[in-house]
């Protein structure tokens, strides 16, 4: 009996590491070799309003240091609504031939958040932060790569053990979540998590001295 | 300043990016805060005070040594532009496009509409 759930907590460490370890296929991504990446919001299928552009401010800078040229994203968000595309759904649609003549983007990243904000549990707190995103040649409409990633960081991880440490920082979160965002700083470590894990995330761009000799 | 979540979140990040074994390439400042401030707390991201912040950022890039990002110039540009400073509007995007190339088309577009 003790054996078999030593053995069955075995496999299932096993099918944890060998499911992060399955291998991405990169065929289509260096085919291409993106140098411009254009970010459009984010679609928000989450129940914050704040996700969309929670996660749109935090993607800029992992997806630049990989090494891509990344167009200015509240610039686009802007210059887009000026031209008569006034939400995240409706700049999803705009069509490839498009994106080509008017911005020039080589790829583009569509991004989805599933998941967004703080929970409460007794005595603790969660804040989840769940995104998908794609990204899609400009040219050909092929997909180059797509990802997901789903970051949980507790309250109680931050602060000593104990139950006077897990009082303590029960009652601080909820004074604190009241005024700020948490899922906010969870997002930035979702895109990097997302945009940079190597053999998960993006290829390094031209932009990164690593540029080439990736090791996937 | 915020919440310690959001530091576990900035040091998770580092900790990452080191994991990749590289530096960071590019000098960041108020870029990311500013971005959030601009549609969650505007009050906090004005026009006038974002470009305060990003001329002290671009002076800080110099003295760090570290080129400006993607965007930083094209965005700078972009808020010039909403002041009605188009000379200086039209110098950024004229950086933008010389640091960046793959930013030509659409930084054309820009100058052609601060002419228009």
């Amino acid at each position: 009996m003790r054996r078999s759930v030593v053995f069955i907590g075995y496999v299932l460490v096993l099918a944890f590491l060998s499911g992060c370890a399955t291998p991405k296929d990169y065929t289509a991504f260096r085919q291409h070799a993106p140098r411009s990446v254009l970010v459009l919001p984010p679609l928000n299928e989450s129940l914050d309003v704040k996700a969309t552009y929670g996660v749109l401010s935090t993607v800029t800078r992992p997806l630049s240091e990989m090494g891509y040229y990344v167009f200015p994203v509240a610039v686009i968000d802007q210059f887009l609504k000026e031209n008569g595309l006034p939400t995240a759904g409706e700049m999803h649609q705009i069509p490839l031939s498009k994106i080509h003549d008017i911005i020039d983007a080589d790829a583009v990243l569509y991004m989805s958040v599933e998941e967004y904000g703080t929970k409460y549990i007794i005595l603790d707190s969660s804040t989840i932060v769940r995104l998908n995103a794609r990204l899609v040649d400009v040219e050909t409409g092929n997909l180059l790569w797509d990802g997901h990633v789903d970051v949980r960081v507790s309250a109680s991880q931050n602060y000593g053990g104990g139950l006077i440490g897990m009082l303590v920082s029960a009652t601080v979160n909820q004074v604190v979540a009241s005024s700020t965002d948490q899922a906010h700083g969870v997002a930035a470590q979702a895109n990097t998590q997302l945009l940079t894990t190597s053999g998960q995330g993006l290829l390094y761009g031209p932009y990164n001295p690593n540029f080439g000799i990736d090791g996937q | 300043m915020k919440s310690a979540i959001l530091y576990a979140g900035l040091a998770a990040t580092l900790v990452l990016s080191g994991c990749a074994g590289s530096k960071s390439i590019y000098y960041w400042g108020h870029y990311e805060e500013n971005l959030y401030d601009m549609y969650i707390a505007p009050d906090n991201a004005t026009v006038e005070a974002q470009v305060e912040e990003m001329e002290a950022d671009f002076e800080n890039a110099r003295a760090a040594g570290k080129p400006l990002h993607p965007g930083f110039q094209a965005h700078l540009g972009f808020l010039y532009f909403q002041l009605g400073k188009f000379d200086l509007a039209r110098r950024s995007f004229e950086s933008e496009k010389a640091a960046f190339p793959e930013s030509a088309v659409l930084m054309d577009r820009f100058i052609k509409k601060l002419e228009g």
